[in-house]
């Protein structure tokens, strides 16, 4: 699947204690990271749930992670940690449909760490051009299901 | 105990009349094979006073106990038939009950049975409609008052020789003197103990069970297992549940020569069986020799069981 | 409660190949407290069924709704008008719920996508445990308030068997040994007697062993 000029669509959900500020850290620093990466800044990892990680992947995301705080720093005290297993949760729903669950992914890191947010958005740029386009086709592509089941 | 004899098998006879009892043990095969379950029952004939026939024991599907018993009475051995509450409701169990008697079966022993989970066969329902000490209470309602579980009459009751199991080595130790004295209120005549290994935790054991009377109304026969390897020894210890095999007799088999942990083990069992021939309470002895059948006759010839007494 | 599980989605992907449009159905009742079958699951699973769906290139039109309870008829008849919409009907509710549906809606698939696994309750967040077997005659007050027949992997009634392994069960060293509890639980508070003469054979009429089971209550009946 992967081609040379595959220019994959990533959802980054940042939290604004730390992530969104090492974001803002880098900006400042004049680090570029890939722009394939579009961020959302949550008030805490905490905030993001299961579902809008399906989402994102049913709406045709190539790639998903969550930047929190680093364990043990969480503002809200344990939001990272609940969205930790959350992020295991949708790589298990991906892994059981048949997809690479390296697509969603969930990263630690401080407001201070501006250099560690590029390179996690690049780390992640390539492991998605790696995998290719997602498998989830546009809604144009599909096709309905020709038998009708309807009694 | 009245004068009576309750069933008229030869391990009670053996018993009442005041002889240090010694059975054997005999598992069926795993398939039909006839030949097979005679050549594991024969080193026992005229060695013990009977042989338990293990019913599916560790939830493994085996020739059924009451058969492979059938074809021992056939072979002039005593057969201690097991039955467990794994596999049977109670209209099987009252009908295997009437069915064993028939057959010339006379001992019966009455245990929970391992769980199915362990088996070969996992996938199984399972039954327990009774527990053990129910089972023990139903073949003693059969015998004594002649009478199903409903109260209706049975016409011909069967009489048998009820044994139960006791394991005074698993949790909690201070409640294992009770369930046994429960086993014995709920019609037991004979208990056989699980493979004893720890003397010290046994002598303890049996010195509160002759405290409360136990031993008078009941016969207590005590499990020998002899270890024939260290690997068996050090699998018993951590594997199995509710087994208490001290360190202390892992190191000795270790310490044995090269080659000889087989005779050490044989050694240790000789020593338990002189013990419990003196203990207090004690009226016999239950070699279990897994797999080790044929070396039963040489084990009780060492042990000075033999010969077997005639009554 | 009633404690369920999920059921896998590739079973659940094969339950419905056959359907173009097709609503997931939750319930407000026990499902939800054991988080299995409440909005969020309806939602979770309504999104993960599309991208199954997607990835196939089969597209599925996914509705998403919630009953106060599936195992009333009152509840159930809230989706009349629209139920006969859809292909088929996913139901995220205990055994009971696509039952009462399949039995209001005789034209209509219904498919579990739950496994009903017993009565219990949440010891902790996320962990749910077995506390009652229904059988149909509670007697946990000869046990100090716990339950043999349920928390006994034999159902003992002359609990422990020779199985019991410091507090815990022979089959799996992740389980009490309810009867350890039992006993220590007597000793301490010097009841200890209670438990020395032999419970009495049970009578399993009343439990699933006498035939699927009824409940009338007069005063309420018409």
């Amino acid at each position: 699947m992967t081609t040379d000029n595959f220019e994959p669509k990533i959802l980054a959900f940042c939290c604004k204690y730390c992530a969104y500020a090492a974001a803002d850290l880098a900006g400042s620093m004049r680090l570029s990271y890939p722009s394939n990466v579009k961020v959302i800044q949550v008030p805490c990892t905490g905030r993001v749930d299961i579902t809008y990680l399906l989402r994102a992947i049913e709406d045709g995301a190539d790639g998903v992670y969550v930047a929190g705080c680093l364990e043990g720093e969480c503002h809200f005290l344990a939001g990272n940690l609940r969205t930790k297993k959350r992020v295991k949760y949708v790589k298990k729903v991906l892994a059981d449909l048949k997809i690479e669950p390296e697509r969603v992914e969930m990263f630690n890191l401080s407001s201070a760490m501006g250099p560690r947010f590029a390179e996690i958005a690049n780390e992640m740029t390539d492991r998605i051009k790696k995998l290719g386009p997602s498998p989830i086709k546009n809604n144009d592509q599909c096709k309905e299901v020709k038998h009708d089941c309807s009694r | 105990m009245s004068n009576d004899l309750k069933s008229g098998s030869n391990l009670e006879k053996v018993l009442r009349s005041g002889h240090f009892a010694f059975t054997g043990e005999c598992g069926p095969p795993k398939g039909a094979n006839i030949e097979h379950l005679k050549e594991k029952m024969h080193p026992l004939k005229g060695n013990v006073d009977a042989v338990n026939v293990t019913d599916n024991q560790t939830a493994v599907v085996r020739m059924s106990s009451w058969a492979a018993s059938t074809i021992m009475v056939q072979e002039g051995i005593e057969p201690n038939f097991q039955m467990v509450c794994r596999d049977r409701n109670r209209l099987a169990m009252m009908s295997d009950i009437l069915g064993v008697y028939v057959m010339g079966i006379r001992n019966m022993l009455c245990l929970s049975g391992d769980h199915q989970k362990f088996g070969n066969h996992p996938e199984s329902k399972n039954v327990y409609d009774i527990d053990s000490l129910q089972l023990i209470s139903l073949a003693k309602k059969m015998r004594d008052e002649g009478k199903f579980l409903n109260g209706e009459p049975i016409d011909v009751p069967p009489k048998i020789f009820i044994g139960a199991a006791c394991n005074p080595f698993a949790d909690p130790f201070e409640f294992r003197v009770y369930r046994l004295a429960k086993k014995i209120e709920a019609g037991a005549d004979f208990v056989q103990t699980q493979c004893i290994y720890n003397m010290k935790k046994f002598r303890e054991f049996m010195k509160m069970a002759v405290d409360m009377g136990l031993s008078e109304k009941c016969y207590i026969l005590a499990g020998v297992t002899p270890l024939k390897s260290i690997g068996m020894a050090q699998y018993m210890a951590k594997m199995v549940p509710g087994m208490d095999v001290p360190n202390e007799l892992i190191q000795r088999l270790k310490g044995a020569p090269k080659g000889k942990a087989a005779e050490e083990g044989i050694k240790i069992a000789l020593e338990q069986i002189e013990e419990f021939k003196e203990m207090k309470g004690v009226s016999g002895v239950h070699l279990m020799a897994i797999e080790w059948e044929h070396r039963v006759p040489e084990i009780a010839e060492r042990a000075g069981m033999l010969p077997r007494p005639k009554v | 409660m009633i404690v369920a599980d999920e059921k896998s989605l590739p079973e659940i992907l094969d339950m419905i190949k056959d359907c173009n449009h097709i609503l997931v159905l939750g319930c407000k009742g026990c499902v939800t407290v054991c988080n299995v079958g409440g909005l969020k699951e309806v939602q979770i699973l309504a999104s993960a069924l599309r991208i199954g769906r997607k990835k196939d290139g089969r597209i599925v039109k996914v509705d998403e709704e919630i009953l106060e309870r599936q195992c009333d008829p009152e509840y159930v008849a809230q989706i009349k008008d629209r139920v006969q919409n859809y292909d088929g009907v996913v139901s995220l509710a205990c055994g009971v719920g696509p039952q009462f549906l399949s039995e209001a809606y005789p034209d209509q698939h219904f498919f579990p996508a739950v496994n009903t696994k017993f009565f219990g309750g949440a010891v902790a967040h996320g962990i749910w445990e077995e506390r009652c077997a229904g059988c149909g005659n509670c007697i946990i007050h000869n046990f100090d308030g716990l339950c043999p027949i349920a928390r006994c992997s034999k159902s003992l009634m002359n609990g422990p068997c020779g199985g019991s392994s410091n507090g815990k069960c022979e089959i799996d060293k992740e389980i009490l040994c309810i009867w350890d509890s039992i006993v220590r639980k007597k000793m301490a508070s010097g009841q200890l007697n209670d438990l020395l003469k032999v419970m009495p054979i049970k009578d399993w009429r009343t439990a699933r062993d006498g035939g699927p089971r009824k409940r009338i209550k007069e005063d309420l009946t018409k």
